[in-house]
């Protein structure tokens, strides 16, 4: 339950070449002989899927339809009173919730676009030849190897706006030592969206990386021979070269970010006054703290919802346009 | 995993009578009235086969091997019974507890905090135990009766208290005499306590730091609300009632020491506590458990005091700890019995364990000469007439979680108007609170 990105970028190497390829195959195999390979190769994934992932789905959706305590024997049918509760503005459930959600919002328009931009930085720096790269990527991507729970608590005793070393630091440089970094807004927020960019900055950059190296050679070469400036190369060369991984990135950064829990749970508390609580921590709180199972149930699933909104106009908005740029300079 | 009843064999004939006890819960809707009543058998004693039984609590810090050390003791004079303690994090106790009682391989004995009871209770996780109370011949008289009431839950008892453990008054004496003041005369009343922080403020120390957390910030809260005469909810837990002027007196009072100067404002977690063991501040309202804390801070010089009386009446915020019995699965009389002894002696023999920072429940264990000699516990011992325990109500831990929590933060940071922030507060809670009575009329 961290923002940990543990999904690992093997689908970046997926070529639209081998798209076309596999078609061909299966068209041409083995009839119906072919299709029990696939499901036979798909099977064990398939049943970890339907196990961990499908049968919670739907059960969580049963859930939500009820006044659903695990311990009590009776779990009142709701229907989708849970639901309603959620978008009646003045009911108990609506206004921390839609706080929550919006508190996740923040946190994520905050962090994306820095942990989008500033790893590619990173890892345009470390792409190059110097004395000592082995030790900088190394020391970019360290902080990423610790857990949720040491940068959250390290955080909180850095930060911390009476007594701890960050704000005794800017004092002994002159600066002012009384910003209450961790229990008021917007600093809350700083603090936040400041420890998950130096937490997670080098997975990002590790990924964009690989996918800088895998860019063929021979176009940097054209374009030097072409003349291009280093900025027109970046432009055309790396950006689009980088495009598979910039989905990627995106997705998975926003994922992460939407789902931010220890670091608030850890570091703020949610302070101040439940402003920085995100809507996995509130969810969490009404389910297994205060077992209202269902209309947690419900929360989640508006939450998901949002999820798979947002990462389908991030699929739309970076989706392939190559093919139809390429017909719209043959019509020219 | 340890299946109470199976350690040492039970007859087939027990586990068949186990098991129509557990169907009957199970067609009856695990109701609180219509469930199978835990046989305590008679009498105060166990002399029957051995048994072991599996004990569970929170006790993951300095208090742990405390409570190891009175079960060693239990063990030598109870040859026949065998005690197995398994510690949990409070954090986590109220969610592994019901879980692990419903599906067969809880404990038999527990303890649990006060507040936590009622949810317990409604969850159908432990049982009733008016015949074990009446079987050792306890009565209020032989506890304290804030305490023994706290253990109750709709007419029936519950728990059986172990320790109560108060807010108090914690001086580091160090700052306090440096300041020219004598900490062997604490502040008893609310001028008094204005005028040592306003000396403090003289000499440039803000004494007093005043955090929008819960620990220590909602406990102080509790406590002035109850001094000025309010409380957090109505008799029959259908109204949020800290929105009454009481507590908007104790709100406000929390933040003129803000206002005055005499605490810095937004507090960070914790801050509180380490400000004072650094001798950046010189009191702190602070639970009895600051004694094992405190204790082991070196060069830290410090004493303990009932809080002064800001309101109009005594009274501080206190939360217990209460040996509960699980709802048996497929447990034997043996097993109830020898409960039964065990929590009696241990109830006991409770003294030693106010070395824990704790102030026993036991009215014989608080006059025994070994909890006397101890200096700090004594001291918050006075307040024992005049403790609140929050409880009574399934949920109303979480309740004020979500809500009174959070106004207290808003308006102690400033961010909120006192009435304003109590008043949303109590209507959101008291929504709630509607919520878990529809949750809960059936349990």
């Amino acid at each position: 339950m961290s923002t940990g990105h543990n999904t690992l970028p093997q689908t970046v190497a997926a070529r639209p070449a081998s798209r076309v390829s596999s078609r061909r195959n299966t068209g041409a195999g083995v009839l119906g002989g072919g299709n029990r390979t696939a499901w036979f190769f798909l099977a064990p994934y398939l049943l970890l899927f339907t196990v961990f992932v499908l049968i919670p789905a739907i059960y969580g959706l049963w859930i939500s339809l009820h006044n659903w305590d695990p311990f009590l024997a009776d779990k009142p049918w709701m229907g989708l009173q849970n639901y309603v509760e959620l978008f009646t503005p003045g009911s108990a459930k609506s206004a921390p919730f839609w706080q929550a959600m919006q508190a996740t919002g923040i946190f994520t328009a905050l962090s994306v676009p820095l942990l989008v931009v500033l790893p590619l930085f990173v890892a345009l720096m470390l792409n190059r030849k110097f004395p000592g790269r082995t030790f900088f990527r190394a020391m970019y991507f360290a902080p990423y190897v610790l857990g949720v729970a040491v940068v959250g608590v390290l955080f909180r005793f850095l930060l911390d706006p009476n007594i701890g070393a960050f704000n005794y630091l800017l004092g002994q440089v002159g600066l002012p030592s009384d910003t209450a970094w961790t229990t008021a807004l917007p600093w809350a927020w700083v603090s936040l969206v400041g420890m998950t960019v130096w937490w997670t900055l080098g997975f990002n950059a590790v990924i964009y990386l690989a996918g800088l190296q895998d860019i063929d050679r021979q176009l940097y070469d054209a374009a030097k021979v072409d003349g291009a400036s280093r900025w027109q190369t970046f432009r055309n060369v790396t950006v689009p070269g980088l495009r598979p991984v910039f989905v990627f990135v995106v997705t998975v950064t926003i994922l992460a970010s939407a789902n931010m829990f220890g670091q608030a749970y850890l570091t703020t508390q949610g302070a101040p006054a439940e402003k920085t609580r995100t809507a996995i921590m509130f969810i969490a709180e009404e389910g297994f703290n205060d077992f209202h199972l269902g209309s947690a149930a419900a929360m989640s699933y508006v939450l998901a919802l949002f999820l798979m909104a947002l990462s389908a106009v991030v699929f739309f908005l970076l989706r392939d346009r190559e093919p139809a740029a390429a017909n719209a300079k043959a019509g020219r | 995993m340890y299946i109470p009843g199976m350690a040492r064999g039970a007859t087939r004939r027990e586990l068949l009578i186990a098991g129509a006890g557990a169907c009957a819960a199970l067609v009856s809707g695990c109701g609180g009235g219509s469930s199978p009543r835990a046989a305590f058998g008679t009498g105060a004693g166990y002399d029957g086969p051995e048994v072991e039984l599996a004990f569970w609590n929170g006790f993951t810090g300095g208090d742990g091997p405390q409570m190891l050390t009175l079960i060693d003791r239990f063990s030598k004079e109870n040859k026949n019974i065998s005690v197995r303690m398994v510690t949990v994090r409070w954090e986590d106790f109220y969610q592994k507890v019901p879980a692990a009682v419903r599906s067969g391989v809880g404990p038999h004995i527990a303890l649990m905090h006060v507040d936590q009871l009622a949810t317990s209770a409604a969850h159908d996780a432990i049982v009733p135990l008016d015949d074990l109370a009446r079987d050792l011949q306890l009565r209020q008289d032989d506890f304290a009766a804030p305490v023994w009431q706290a253990g109750e839950y709709r007419g029936r008892r519950y728990g059986i208290p172990l320790d109560m453990h108060p807010l108090g008054l914690f001086m580091n004496t160090k700052v306090l005499e440096d300041a020219g003041m004598d900490p062997k005369t604490p502040p008893r009343t609310g001028d008094d306590y204005d005028a040592a922080l306003q000396e403090l403020k003289a000499k440039k120390i803000q004494g007093d730091w005043v955090s929008p957390f819960f620990f220590t910030g909602g406990l102080r809260f509790q406590s002035l609300l109850w001094q000025f005469g309010g409380e957090l909810v109505n008799e029959d837990a259908t109204k949020a009632t800290w929105n009454s002027d009481a507590g908007v007196d104790a709100l406000n009072w929390m933040i003129s020491l803000v206002k005055k100067g005499y605490s810095p404002s937004n507090v960070g977690q914790d801050a509180d506590n380490i400000a004072f063991k650094n001798g950046q501040a010189a009191f702190i309202w602070q639970g009895i458990w600051g004694v094992g804390d405190y204790g082991v801070t070196e060069g830290l010089k410090w004493r303990a005091a009932p809080l002064p009386r800001i309101g109009t009446q005594d009274a501080a915020w206190a939360n217990s700890h209460q040996f509960v019995v699980m709802r048996p699965r497929s447990g034997t009389e043996d097993e109830m019995k020898a409960s039964k002894v065990f929590i009696d002696w241990v109830t006991r023999n409770s003294a030693s364990w106010a070395e824990a920072g704790q102030i026993p429940a036991r009215r014989s264990a608080r006059e025994d000469p070994v909890f006397k000699k101890l200096e700090a516990q004594s001291a918050l011992a006075e307040q024992v007439p005049n403790l609140r325990f929050a409880g009574g109500v399934p949920g109303i831990t979480d309740v004020r979680e979500s809500t009174l929590d959070q106004a207290l933060a808003e308006a102690i940071t400033g961010a909120m108007n006192p009435r304003e922030a109590l008043d949303m507060s109590a209507r959101r809670a008291s929504e709630l609170l509607r919520l878990n009575r529809e949750k809960y009329a059936t349990a």
